[in-house]
């Protein structure tokens, strides 16, 4: 039986296409990459786990939430307050007016720290608090719009201005959040120093998995009756309704799930990069990662994982040499990947190589087949 | 009128206004178990508005719509689904991405919840209830025929499919005809006429002889108000009716 299951998650193509990724990820990356690249690639991919539950939210259910940066942002500075505690015990910090504090607080004049802040000098509170507040923060979100049947643009522009709003919360409260610059100089995981390379090596690797996970359960809510009622549900919303289901409950769902894969991202992104900061929480970062999604493929959990990984690419070496035009760059790509390419480098993909690589291996069948009966004949005679 | 037996619909003063312009009037009408029940009336007199009051699209200003014991107006649309109301809209509603056996499939009254979607298995009672309903709406051979590349009368067949699996007691149809073919309408008057066993249905039809075929009574509609009531037969020589409607 689970053999079955396992069939019905992922059908041959499928699973093929999963194990391509998995071998890039996994092993042509690290190989042929030194660390200082991969830890880019590991930042990159953090992105991918916001752009492939934008697959769910955005590409099946339709719903187009430009603040998926708050998510991130989120999980992040729950993973960052955590680290930003350990790193700030009373030796290390003994130079401060109050030692054992954040050196941000210390600057900003706080004597004590906040109440909020208290729970999370514990690790299992901390890895919670990323899974849970986010995911949380949106549903809130969620009955707040979806109960109301607030839908479409209006509410692309409501999650905008969550983000903006968080935004310059973070920014506004230095003391207790690190304002612009955000939480920095985070050094250890439980003692273990996360800026070694073998450390960011580790790091890569726990990220890969976590994103394979995502990438596993997007899947199964694909495969699932759920996928193909998101689907309907963005096509004929009221169709829905009147076949007695409770269309807010389901938008409410895939919402907080893209949430979730976003704070996950996020957490990794902190460990990995080694800070957090309002610039990943904000309204650019959220609509770049609509455009990774958008580039990759808005229906294709893995095509989103491509496309973040290309644009993020294209992003690094040509901001090198224009960092002014990118912005510009990065606008036309998103207009013209809708106008031209509306599933994006997935549907590319699908429409032009795809039958070329299975025609290419009928014949390879076929000519093999042929060369095979050529030989035995020959051997005939 | 009074309440000598149990109507499956008890409609009663209802009225509802958009910016004071009253679509509805105090308008009443019962709904007997089991029979077909068409409404008919003039461009804007109110039929459509009247079904989306009864599957709660629209809210009414006031009056009550009574099914069996359940009030519909302080209910939302999918507890009025899962009461027993199926509707059909004017133009085919359907998921025109997924293929015919998915859409009858989505419509099959069970794993309602999220929850109940993710886990949803497609098990040999939904094949066997999807196999079933495909028969009675003609479409058993395109199962797995993408649902946008139906005819037009499919599509309209298939969403009364889905309202048949959903197994309701009370069926709405608006214009369930409009679009079709001569065969086509025969069929489906056919269709309605088997599906009416058992429940209840209430139709909006334009479609004269389409309505004497298939209606077992008729309810005339004017201006959100209720004109005339009975067979067609006596609303067709109903002098009300002939000024307002059928003279034209």
């Amino acid at each position: 039986m689970p053999t079955k299951g396992l069939k019905y998650l992922l059908p041959k193509p499928e699973l093929i296409y999963f194990l391509v990724l998995a071998c890039v990820i996994f092993m042509i990356l690290p190989i042929t990459l030194d660390i200082f690249r991969l830890n880019l690639v590991g930042k990159y991919l953090t992105y991918a786990f916001v752009a492939v539950g934008l697959v769910l939210c955005w590409g099946y259910g339709g719903i187009l939430s430009l603040g998926q940066g708050v998510f991130f942002g989120l999980g992040g500075y729950c993973m960052a307050m955590f680290l930003k505690l350990e790193a700030s015990d009373p030796e290390s910090t003994a130079i401060q007016s109050t030692p054992g504090i954040p050196d941000f607080m210390d600057w900003n004049q706080l004597t004590e720290l906040p109440w909020f802040w208290l729970p999370f000098s514990s690790f299992s509170f901390a890895t919670i608090a990323v899974l849970i507040v986010p995911t949380l923060f949106a549903y809130i979100i969620g009955v707040a719009m979806f109960k109301r049947r607030v839908g479409g643009v209006y509410f692309a522009i409501i999650t905008r201005a969550i983000a903006s709003i968080l935004t310059i919360l973070i920014i506004g409260q230095q003391g207790y959040t690190g304002g612009v610059n955000g939480i920095t100089d985070l050094r250890t995981l439980l003692g273990w120093d996360i800026r070694t390379d073998s450390a960011k090596y580790i790091l890569y690797y726990i990220n890969g998995i976590l994103l394979f996970l995502c990438l596993l359960f997007a899947q199964f809510i694909r495969k699932s009756k759920l996928g193909r009622l998101l689907l309907a549900m963005r096509e004929r919303e009221d169709r829905v309704r009147f076949s007695g289901y409770d269309v807010a409950n389901l938008k409410i769902f895939v919402f907080c799930i893209a949430a979730l894969f976003s704070a996950i991202g996020g957490a990794m992104f902190t460990l990995q990069v080694g800070f957090m900061s309002p610039s990943f929480v904000g309204i650019v970062p959220s609509i770049e990662l609509v455009i990774f999604c958008a580039v990759g493929g808005r229906m294709s959990i893995l095509g989103a994982v491509y496309g973040t990984l290309i644009v993020n690419y294209a992003k690094t070496t040509f901001s090198e040499s224009f960092p002014e035009l990118w912005l510009f760059a990065m606008g036309a790509l998103f207009i013209g990947v809708v106008m031209a390419f509306p599933n994006g480098l997935a549907g590319v993909y699908k429409a032009h190589i795809e039958p070329k690589i299975t025609a290419l291996m009928a014949s390879i069948k076929r000519n093999g087949g042929l060369s095979i009966s050529l030989l035995t004949n020959t051997a005939k005679q | 009128m009074p309440m000598a037996k149990d109507f499956l619909l008890n409609v009663e003063g209802l009225t509802v206004s958009f910016d004071g312009f009253k679509a509805v009037n105090d308008f009443s009408f019962y709904v007997d178990e089991g029979e077909i029940r068409v409404l008919i009336g003039p461009n804007g007199a109110g039929k459509t508005t009247v079904l989306d009051l009864i599957c709660g699209k629209t809210k009414a200003t006031s009056g009550s719509i009574r099914f069996r014991r359940d009030e519909l107006t302080k209910m939302s649309e999918h507890e009025i689904v899962n009461a027993g109301v199926g509707r059909k809209f004017q133009n085919p509603s359907i998921y025109e991405d997924l293929t015919v056996f998915e859409n009858l499939e989505i419509s099959f009254p069970r794993g309602h919840s999220v929850f109940g979607a993710l886990t949803f298995k497609r098990d040999a009672e939904v094949v066997d209830a999807v196999q079933q309903t495909a028969e009675m709406i003609f479409l058993a051979d395109s199962l797995d025929k993408t649902a946008g590349l139906l005819s037009h009368g499919q599509k309209q067949w298939l969403e009364i499919g889905m309202l048949l699996i959903q197994d309701p007691d009370l069926l709405m149809l608006d214009e369930p005809v409009a679009g079709m073919s001569v065969s086509e309408r025969k069929k489906t008057a056919e269709l309605l006429t088997r599906i009416a066993d058992g429940r209840s249905v209430l139709v909006v039809e334009h479609d004269m002889q389409f309505v004497a075929d298939i209606a077992d009574r008729v309810t005339v509609m004017h201006q959100g108000k209720m004109l005339s009531e009975g067979s067609m037969e006596k609303v067709q020589n109903d002098p009300k009716v002939i000024e307002v409607y059928l003279g034209h």
